[in-house]
This record gives structure tokens, C-alpha cells and sequence, in this order.
């Protein structure tokens, strides 16, 4: 759920990066938090636990600019990966506004992405919200490992909608910023679909 | 489908929300107050928040909430509305409003947590009413926000530089 506010002049939109276990998903914020100006950017919160597992979300408020006088800020989650921690990832997907699925390239790992996947439709359906209905894109990260699925293979099976869909190596930064930018435009066109009653 | 209605705050709306925020500040001797969305977006604060990272507190603060919910939902509760935690010096205040709001308030021993209790409870049924007076309006408004203000080619040019 966005939040305009006219006081600050202010469009607040809530992305969520949501796929399985040791995706990637906290190391595209991490990249993010980075490679941003500090002025652009607030904190970084992790709540993960000793070994550095997500434990209930990580959180980047992030400043993209300005739209007709309003500054536009992000508000990047993650979510846990692993599977017992489904209460709080129900708990993160709550009024989202867009989300960036981060899926893991390498094949050991295509029966994690599609659990997740699956997983991530179930709370949305929770929630009333049909999956073809969110703004989304798919980002196939790990393109380095040597195990890594063929792309279009990877697409003919996570990603039926053909939604927007991003190579990426979280680590080195490849793809995190396209797969940002792409989900971040096509939430703000949403909203402005919404309000103009366009594609209705 | 669409997705939730969004959240719209015109600045006459957000006064009086301030407003009420600073009365509640003034009269617990609190040290801040802030409203939160159940999202995490903060809304208002009053008091000197200085330093503080307000971001990062309403977004805990949400999280806070919503972990609470959660657990409250397994014993069989719908929800926990006040949470309250102690600190050596500073305390934390936090209580739900209608389905969507959060007010917290940081005190110290300048106040007590009864006297923070009770006024909270009188601040939410006046934010509660506002908040419904806001909803009431909504509909009329909302054909004329920033959205339809802007293309989809401004949209794209918010990321070319």
C-alpha cells in the first residue's frame, strides 16, 4: 500500500524481495546500501541471527528521485528465505506494492525456487491478492556458478506470466540496479494506472 | 483486482494530526510521539526527535506489531493493541489504532506509564474519529493526486539520469 503524503511531498511505495533460502536477496540490498549516494539512503536494518540468516526482514529506505515535486522513496524488505520462517514472510508480504523474486540459478536449487514461488502465491492469495495482479519481476541470480541452469530454462519454468526478468550476480552487483529500476517503474505506473483509471 | 487502497494524506488532514500528536506529547511529558502505519510509513511525530533515525523506528515499530499479531493469532487472541517496553532510562509506548495505526510514545521518568496509558487511549478514540472523517472524504479527492498529474514517459525519465 503506497502512501502519499501531500505535507513532505512524499510517494512511499513498499518493495519486497521475496525467493528462497541463501538467494540473494540480502546481498542485493546489501549492494544497494553500497553503491548509493548516503544522502539517497537511510539505514540498513538486518534482523538475522548469529550466522547471518535473515531472521525476520532486512530493510532499505531508499530515495529514487522526484515525480511532478514529489520525492519518490522505496522501502526495500527482504524476506526470510528458509522455509520455518513462513510467519514472517506472511507478515513482510503484507500491503506490498511491488516484488522482486530472486530466484537461484543453479539447479540443485530449482525445487527451493519453486516452493518459494509457490509459497509467495499462497500468502498473497491470503492476503486477496492474485500474483498476476502485483507489480513484479524475476531475477535469476548466481549466473556465475558453474551449476547454473540455462536461462530460458530457468524462464520456461519460474516464470509462466513473463514478467521482467533479470541475470544477475548479486555479489558483484550485475543486474541488481536493472532488476530495481525495472520493479520500481512498473509500480509507479501501476499507481498511476489506478488513479486515472487506466487498464481498468 | 486491484491491489489495497493506497494510503492519501492531504496537508490539512495531516495539521490536525500533528495537532493531536503534539497535545499527547504536551500532555504526558512524553518525550516523542509518533504515528505509524501498520506498514511501517510514519505519519507524524512531535517532540525532538534530533538524532533519531525515525525511518528505522516506525518500520521496527511496524514490525514490532505485526510479530506480536502473529503470535496473539496463535493463542487464539486477535491481537495484542498495547505493547509496552522498559528501558533503564527511556520506555516505549506502543498501541494499536483502528485497523491501520500505530502511536508510539518514548517516555522517561519525567512521566509515569499510567499516565501515558490513559492519555493515549483519549489521544485514539480523537484519531480514530479524525482518521474516519479522513476515509469519509477520501473517494472525492482521490481523482485529483499526484498521479494523474504526471505521464508514464516522467516515470521512465525518473531513472534515466
Amino acid at each position: 500500500m503506497a502512501f502519499i503524503n501531500y505535507s513532505s511531498r512524499e510517494i512511499n511505495v513498499k518493495l519486497v524481495y521475496y525467493g528462497p533460502g541463501l538467494g540473494g536477496k540480502t546481498t542485493n540490498l546489501r549492494y544497494i546500501f553500497q553503491k548509493t549516494a548516503p544522502d539517497t539512503r537511510g539505514r540498513m536494518i538486518e534482523l538475522a541471527t548469529e550466522t547471518e540468516r535473515t531472521l525476520f526482514f532486512d530493510f532499505l529506505p531508499l530515495a529514487m528521485g522526484k515525480l511532478g515535486g514529489f520525492s519518490v522513496r522505496f522501502h526495500l524488505y527482504t524476506v526470510p528465505g528458509q522455509v520455518f520462517y513462513d510467519a514472517s514472510r506472511k507478515i513482510i508480504l503484507k500491503d506490498v506494492d511491488g516484488i522482486v523474486f530472486v530466484a537461484d540459478s543453479q539447479i540443485e536449487r530449482m525445487d527451493a525456487n519453486l516452493e518459494s514461488l509457490d509459497n509467495m502465491k499462497i500468502h498473497l492469495a491470503e492476503y486477496g491478492i492474485r500474483l498476476e495482479d502485483v507489480p513484479w519481476v524475476m531475477q535469476y541470480n548466481k549466473r556465475d556458478l558453474p551449476s547454473a541452469v540455462d536461462a530460458a530454462e530457468l524462464s520456461a519454468m519460474l516464470n509462466p506470466f513473463g514478467v521482467p526478468e533479470f541475470s544477475a550476480v548479486a555479489t558483484r552487483g550485475e543486474g541488481v540496479f536493472e532488476t530495481l529500476k525495472t520493479v520500481a517503474k512498473i509500480v509507479l505506473k501501476e499507481l498511476r494506472k489506478q488513479y486515472t483509471g487506466g487498464g481498468q | 483486482m486491484m491491489l489495497e487502497q493506497q494510503m492519501v494524506l492531504f496537508e490539512e488532514d495531516f495539521e490536525k494530526i500533528q495537532k493531536l500528536c503534539q497535545e499527547l506529547a504536551a500532555e504526558t511529558n512524553a518525550k516523542l510521539v509518533f504515528l505509524v502505519d501498520k506498514n511501517g510509513q510514519l505519519i507524524a511525530t512531535s517532540g525532538d526527535t534530533g538524532t533519531m533515525d525515525t525511518t528505522s523506528l516506525a518500520t521496527l515499530a511496524a514490525g514490532n506489531i505485526a510479530a506480536t499479531s502473529g503470535l496473539a493469532k496463535l493463542i487464539g487472541e486477535k491481537e495484542f493493541s498495547i505493547l509496552f517496553h522498559e528501558g533503564e532510562r527511556d520506555n516505549l509506548h506502543l498501541s494499536t489504532i483502528t485497523e491501520r495505526l500505530i502511536l508510539v510514545v518514548v517516555f522517561d521518568h519525567r512521566t509515569s506509564l499510567g499516565l501515558v496509558r490513559l492519555l493515549v487511549r483519549k489521544s485514539s478514540r480523537k484519531l480514530e474519529e479524525l482518521f474516519a472523517e479522513i476515509n469519509s472524504k477520501k473517494g472525492t479527492r482521490e481523482q485529483n493526486t499526484i498521479f494523474t498529474e504526471i505521464t508514464d514517459e516522467d516515470i521512465d525519465n525518473l531513472f534515466n539520469d
